[in-house]
């Protein structure tokens, strides 16, 4: 954007050397040295931004940015993305009957819901859950938790963070993983089948690789101890109150069970806002031949747990393919062709203002 | 006081009184109490208290960021400061201790006694050597030579290198040994310690062995203050009258009042605003989270249960903790480290105009001096300029130029020749006098003055004399001019001593003259009186003064400083009668001043005048053209003279001051006349300028600020007694009005003269500008003792380098064409930088604090911060602060040989222009708008949180860091943007603070840290940069925020052109001669 790339010269040499450096410094003159810098006159680049250098900026930006935009709507409208609301709240939905569920009921509430996918996924599909008007980003609610507790850390395992009030100690003993994120953890267990001529075909759904690498191999350890068995390292730790199941019976691999699976580890990174969602399981594409879910009919078997009516809550189910910038999003493209566009318009205008005043002086480049 | 510590006769009554020792305590604090007191200090400044609070509160309550956030930055601004304190207090101590060590000689029973100087008690006998010090003030006693005269320099009280001569009492002349000095019984009376260093009145009442006591006046000049130094005498005694924290260099030493900037107060207009959005904010939150509350499934889900603790308290306890809470998270919007960068800019920034070579004088050895670096950014504002005449417009070395007796002119040079041939010598006769009054005239040249000769080993003289290599000293430059003058015609000092000087009335401001009455050889009583003509003309017969006026007159116009000799014979009559007075009056403890005057008005009287001498006093080089460069920027330059009006008119014209152009407006004691009748007159002409001024311009000043370069120039003459009419007037009169009309008439005129001002009156004018609707900024300059006290009352003092007044001032130049410099380039500059500063600081905490304000809304308003702690505490200490340092530090948007060529950039900044209300608003729309688009922007991305390429999600710490990131980088870049002069230091500070933040988050998050509790950051931001829609949102969203600045920028460029444009056009068609203002 500058035209202008001035040197000045270092302040005129230093004729006045001699001066400035007394002779053996027998008399200290208070004769200001004559460098650049004191002088204020260090070597520096004065930038001048005039319309005739940023209104060319004006349009490459604008030729950038809508490509880039067109390039970013394109991707983002060949996401598939396909949305389920399973909350219930409507009388005719199946999962209605589990609307009220609470915590304490010992039998789960099951509920499917069929539904069609028109077009067919082509690529990996990510299965989310989502949630509306659930404040994970509430601050009561973030802060408590104990991450020495959760990387594994012995003392903190049997002697809890205060943060985790009040999800601390329960009869007595340390809730183990401790606080609000934990004990609220999201467990609806979702499952998916492909309907094939009234065959309902199970789809694999990996529940590994959902959780960030550093989280699950770094953040999050299992206390340690003498052995692998967890049950005897959670010793003198207690479940966290609404969990049906203590944290080392999580999952029966041994490398996604307790504070290491990835469920929980997703759960545990906090949404932003309070609609979010979070991946849930992976469904790979088994070969180049056939999409991994094609067109078709489909049902989801839920197993309702999670009570979400009490505070206003949506569940949802989504599938959706993922591209090199993420899930379906329109905003970026939007914003990036919007922005070209207001620039290329701007350049326009301003260069046509520019000339009709500039054409007077051709040659009026008048120094500063 | 008893001398010596011998008590006198039972008789006396004394009575005993405690005096301090003479230990200098100029340091604030000890050892021991700095910490407590350095505190209490600091927290009492109103913002570092507002932090401590802040921090008090995130320690009591639960608040959402942690104490050390709000707590280290303000440790760090304390540290700091603590520590430039406690060093300069340091160096004062060692100061300090430097002068209460050093060593003494104190005369005790006789013998010598080596002390320390802080173990000087009242009443001890101190020996003092030649090129020492005074360690108090002392009460001069003796000194080795005969008779009892001793030179002393004050350079180091107050600035004045000449040499001084003080005066032994005169009973204790002889006592110059220290036998002889221990046998003395005398006690001394004086007043209580009081600062003014050139008044003293006491009496010594000296006891011989068997007589009866003797008393003596004791006046200043047998004070010999602490801090003086001995010159050119071998040894003096004396007796410590006043010691330590009682010295008059002590008491001098406090009391120099805190002078404020004009950007300081805008800071705190600023602030106020900003106090008031963060209160607003608070109380928006928490009232919406009340609402939001009401509800009970928002209150407290069953995710989310509350604590015991939370739902005990209650409901309005809880409220005041939520208040405070919001107010906690939401502090940072006024910036701790503001202040910190503020002092810091302007203490560093100072520098720079010590190291200014240009403003170095190799005369006189001396550069620009900074005495306080808290006005700089004023220089850049300056609208009044307040400037003394001589020695500040003018060299104040004078020259002999011509004189005239009884009206018989004779001149120094052979120039105008119309047909006189040289006679004898290197005279020239216009017509000739009697030879003896000739000679009379000489006579009194030489006799009539306080000059000294000194012999020419010493090289510390002030001027030097060719052939005999002797050196006059004195006070004043016009008298040793004088001496040179007759010494040229062929009298000399020599003479003096055919006569007997019997005393000397000294002279003084207020009297403007003075005399000496001496002994011819003859046996002749001779008074000779030599002053300003119009303090002469009444004393001396009227029939004598017509031919000697015109000369005056005319000399005067030409610009030279002249003054009237007069003389008369007294009889012995008379003389013992003006002896007994003056002794009596010498005597006097009170009000000796008074009564001295009052003797020698009446000595002074019915004298015959023989004639009149002129001196010129050269313009300095340049001031010219300063002049017109400071008129040129908009700044209207008061001269305030003593002078009288012709010579000061003379010199205003030849500074050009006054234009040819300029029509004169006279209120001086000749317009107004004498008698009754002078309030009526003073009336009318005021009645008359004012109409001439204000109600006949039309109004046609559209928008044009100072636009009176365009029309007629007026120029007002005013002198020193009119003044004191139109500001005290009488009670009759209708008072306070005059005040009005006379002000409203100055501030339409572009150059004032104020002639004949008494040194408080021109601090009374400065202040009259200085108080008027809009306070402009006032600037004084000025090289005397009678400027100090504009120098003192004005906005910026600026005191010429090494002289009594530079002490006094806020700045000190060598010359007056420095001071075109100093404002035009680093005013200017200054003052752009630290405008620039305090906005950007503003603008910048506010898109920090917007999009945490934001957030509140989407979480519940739970006081959740949208930034991590770390990023917190350290946005305004090392992410953004260096950049702007560098920026104020170093930026010149306009080159320096531009602004200082070109004054009428200096009214672009004028009226405090970059801290209006509307450049304030622009930049807080600025910061807003830039706080919405970090939000949004990462909102809507966040409307679907997978991000990655392999469908992981971010959470609420991303979020935060997305908007953490877009927010350092669109700050420094929109610096980048400002950034018009980039040196390496600004390149490697902007693009160094971006590295850091990149480096610091890198770091942050890539190591599990023991200390913290939770490991929020843990790898956040290496995630979040591998997402490219992170990238590209990044990217979309800092161009978007500096987008509206761009095009500002190229909006103002295009319309610059055409004015240039239009500019030009019209300075082809209508050139007026003069330089076009800019219309803008």
């Amino acid at each position: 954007m500058a035209v202008n790339y001035s040197v000045k010269e270092e302040a005129d040499g230093h004729p006045s050397g001699g001066v400035g450096v007394p002779g053996g410094g027998a008399v200290k003159t208070r004769k200001p040295d004559n460098t650049a810098f004191k002088q204020q006159r260090l070597p520096a680049w004065q930038p001048i931004l005039t319309a005739g250098t940023v209104l060319p900026a004006f349009f490459i930006i604008g030729l950038i940015f809508i490509p880039i935009g067109i390039g970013i709507f394109v991707t983002s409208n060949n996401i598939r993305e396909y949305e389920i609301d399973y909350t219930g709240t409507e009388p005719s939905s199946p999962c209605n009957k589990c609307l009220n569920v609470s915590w304490d009921s010992t039998t789960p509430c099951t509920c499917t819901i069929n539904f069609t996918l028109e077009h067919s996924f082509e690529s990996n599909v990510f299965m989310y859950y989502g949630l509306s008007n659930f404040y994970q980003n509430h601050r009561r609610y973030v802060k408590s938790r104990d991450d020495s507790q959760l990387n594994g850390d012995n003392s903190s395992l049997l002697n809890p963070s205060k943060e985790c009030e009040p999800y601390r100690i329960n009869e007595d003993k340390p809730i183990a993983p401790c606080g609000a994120i934990a004990n609220s953890m999201f467990n609806d267990t979702l499952e998916l089948y492909r309907i094939d001529n009234d065959t309902r075909i199970p789809i694999t759904l990996i529940k590994k690789g959902i959780a960030w690498w550093t989280d699950k191999n770094v953040k999050f350890r299992n206390p340690t101890g003498d052995g692998n068995n967890l049950t005897a390292l959670f010793q003198g730790t207690t479940k966290p109150v609404n969990w049906p199941k203590p944290v080392y019976m999580l999952d029966s691999e041994p490398d996604n069970n307790g504070f290491i699976n990835e469920d929980f580890i997703v759960w545990m990174r906090t949404a932003a806002l309070p609609t979010f969602r979070k991946l849930y399981r992976l469904i790979e594409r088994k070969n180049n031949l056939q999409p991994t879910l094609q067109a078709g009919k489909y049902s989801l078997d839920i197993a309702y747990n999670y009570p979400v009516h009490s505070f206003d809550g949506r569940k949802r189910m989504i599938l959706s393919t993922i591209s090199w910038m993420g899930g379906k999003n329109p905003f970026l493209g939007i914003a990036y062709i919007t922005v070209g566009s207001i620039c290329f318009f701007l350049g326009v205008v301003l260069l046509i203002i520019h000339h009709k005043y500039g054409n007077r002086n051709t040659s009026a480049d008048i120094p500063n | 006081v008893v001398v010596g510590h011998r008590p006198v006769s039972e008789t006396d009554a004394y009575v005993a009184q405690k005096f301090c020792d003479n230990r200098i305590v100029s340091s604030k604090y000890t050892l021991w109490n700095f910490l407590p007191k350095n505190l209490f200090e600091q927290f009492r400044r109103i913002a570092n208290f507002y932090f401590l609070i802040i921090f008090l509160v995130q320690v009591i309550v639960d608040t959402p960021t942690s104490p050390v956030t709000s707590g280290l930055p303000l440790f760090f601004v304390i540290t700091v400061t603590a520590i430039k304190q406690g060093y300069e207090d340091w160096l004062r101590h060692r100061a300090d201790n430097e002068v209460n060590k050093s060593n003494v000689f104190i005369v005790e029973n006789a013998k010598q006694v080596q002390k320390e100087s802080e173990k000087i008690k009242v009443g001890d006998i101190v020996e003092v050597k030649a090129d020492e010090t005074f360690p108090c003030d002392l009460i001069f006693l003796a000194s080795s030579s005969i008779d009892g005269t001793c030179y002393v320099t004050t350079a180091s009280l107050d600035g004045e290198s000449n040499f001084k001569t003080h005066y032994a009492v005169r009973d204790t002349t002889v006592l110059c040994t220290d036998e002889a000095i221990d046998a003395l019984t005398a006690t001394i009376e004086c007043e209580q310690p009081q600062p003014d260093l050139y008044k003293f009145v006491g009496r010594i009442i000296i006891y011989g062995s068997n007589q009866e006591p003797v008393a003596r006046s004791l006046g200043p000049e047998n004070l010999l203050l602490k801090g003086a130094t001995l010159k050119n005498t071998k040894k003096i005694y004396g007796v410590a009258v006043y010691t330590g924290m009682e010295t008059k260099m002590a008491l001098n030493y406090q009391g120099k009042s805190q002078k404020r900037s004009a950007v300081e107060k805008s800071i705190n207009a600023f602030l106020i605003v900003y106090l008031c959005i963060l209160l607003s904010k608070a109380t928006v939150c928490t009232t919406l989270k009340y609402v939001w509350q009401s509800n009970p499934f928002n209150d407290e889900p069953w995710y989310n249960e509350k604590t015991k603790k939370e739902r005990d308290t209650f409901k309005v306890l809880r409220m005041f903790t939520d208040f405070l809470s919001f107010m906690v998270l939401f502090n940072f919007i006024i910036p701790v480290s503001m202040y910190v960068t503020v002092e810091m800019q302007k203490f560093l920034g100072s520098f720079f105009i010590s190291w200014d070579k240009e403003m170095y004088d190799e005369e006189i050895k001396e550069g620009a001096l900074v005495n306080t670096s808290d006005l700089n950014e004023e220089l850049g504002q300056v609208e009044y300029v307040f400037t003394d005449k001589t020695g500040t417009l003018t060299e104040n070395s004078m020259e002999f130029i011509e004189c005239c007796i009884d009206g018989h002119k004779y001149k120094d040079c052979i120039s105008e020749v119309d047909g006189f041939s040289q006679t004898d010598g290197p005279l020239k006769y216009y017509g000739k006098a009697e030879k003896s009054r000739e000679e009379l005239f000489l006579r009194a040249l030489c006799l009539c003055h306080t000059v000294q000769i000194k012999e020419a080993d010493q090289v510390d003289g002030l001027i030097g004399h060719p052939e005999r290599k002797d050196t006059y000293i004195s006070s004043s430059p016009d008298e040793i001019a004088l001496v040179k003058g007759a010494e040229k015609w062929g009298l000399s000092e020599g003479h003096r001593p055919l006569y007997q000087l019997l005393h000397v009335l000294n002279f003084d401001p207020v009297r403007r003259r003075m005399s000496v009455i001496v002994r011819t050889t003859t046996g002749k009583l001779l008074l000779f009186c030599k002053g300003a003509d119009s303090s002469i003309f009444p004393r001396v017969q009227q029939e004598e003064i017509q031919q000697t006026k015109v000369h005056v007159d005319r000399n005067a116009m030409d610009g030279y400083r002249t003054l009237c000799v007069a003389f008369k014979e007294l009889t012995q009559k008379e003389y013992d009668k003006i002896d007994r007075q003056l002794n009596e009056a010498k005597m006097a403890l009170q009000d000796r001043e008074e009564k001295m005057a009052k003797v020698f008005e009446d000595a002074e009287a019915d004298m015959h005048l023989i004639g009149a001498t002129a001196v010129e006093d050269r313009l300095q080089e340049q001031s010219a053209e300063t002049i017109e460069a400071l008129h040129a920027a908009g700044m209207k330059v008061w001269v305030l003279t003593g002078d009288k009006m012709e010579t000061a008119k003379s010199t205003c014209y030849a500074c050009r001051l006054f234009q040819t152009s300029t029509e004169l407006l006279e209120l001086t004691a000749k317009m107004v006349g004498e008698s009754e009748r002078k309030e009526d007159r003073l009336h009318e002409l005021l009645m008359e300028y004012h109409k001439k001024l204000i109600q006949d311009v039309p109004k046609n000043r559209g928008g044009l600020k100072r636009s009176w370069t365009l029309s007629q120039e007026y120029g007002l003459i005013i002198d020193g007694s009119t003044l004191s009419l139109i500001l005290n007037p009488s009670q009759d009169s209708s008072p306070s009005n005059y005040k009005n009309i006379f002000l409203q008439i100055c501030l339409k005129c572009t150059a004032v003269l104020c002639c004949r001002m008494a040194p408080l009156q021109k601090a009374q004018i400065v202040r009259m500008v200085k108080n008027t609707k809009g306070s402009p900024i006032t600037l004084s300059i000025g090289d005397g003792a009678n400027d100090v006290s504009m120098i003192l009352e004005a906005h910026v003092g600026i005191g010429k380098e090494g002289r009594q007044a530079s002490r006094n001032s806020d700045y000190a130049v060598p010359k007056f064409k420095h001071l075109r410099k100093l404002l035009l380039a680093h005013g200017h500059l200054y003052y752009v930088r630290i405008a620039h500063l305090v906005q950007y600081f503003f603008y910048k905490n506010l898109c920090f604090i917007l999009p945490q304000f934001l957030y509140q809304f989407f979480c519940g308003f739970s006081q959740q911060p949208l930034y991590d702690a770390a990023y917190l505490t350290m946005y305004n200490i090392c992410f953004t602060s260096l950049p702007i340092l560098a920026y104020s530090l170093l930026e010149q948007h306009i080159n320096i040989d531009t602004l200082t060529s070109d004054p009428q950039l200096y009214m672009k900044v004028s009226d405090n222009a970059m801290l209006q209300w509307r450049p304030f608003l622009y930049w807080t729309f600025l910061g807003a708008f830039e706080g919405l688009v970090f939000f949004f922007g990462v909102y809507f991305l966040f409307q679907n949180s997978s991000l990655e390429d392999n469908g992981k999600v971010f959470g609420n710490w991303t979020f935060g860091t997305i908007v953490f990131t877009v927010l350092v980088f669109t700050v420094t870049l929109k610096l980048a943007l400002d950034t018009r002069f980039w040196t390496w230091m600004n390149h490697f500070v902007i693009w160094g603070s971006l590295a850091f933040y990149v480096f610091f988050s890198f770091f942050w998050g890539g190591v599990i840290w023991p200390f913290l509790k939770q490991q929020r950051m843990y790898f956040v931001f290496a995630h979040m940069l591998t997402s490219v829609s992170t990238w590209l949102a990044i990217v979309l969203l800092i161009f978007i925020s500096l987008f509206p600045e761009i095009l500002l920028i190229v909006l103002k460029n295009i319309r610059e052109k055409n004015h240039q444009v239009r500019n030009k056009m019209m300075h082809y068609t209508v050139f007026l001669g003069r330089p076009l203002l800019s219309t803008r």
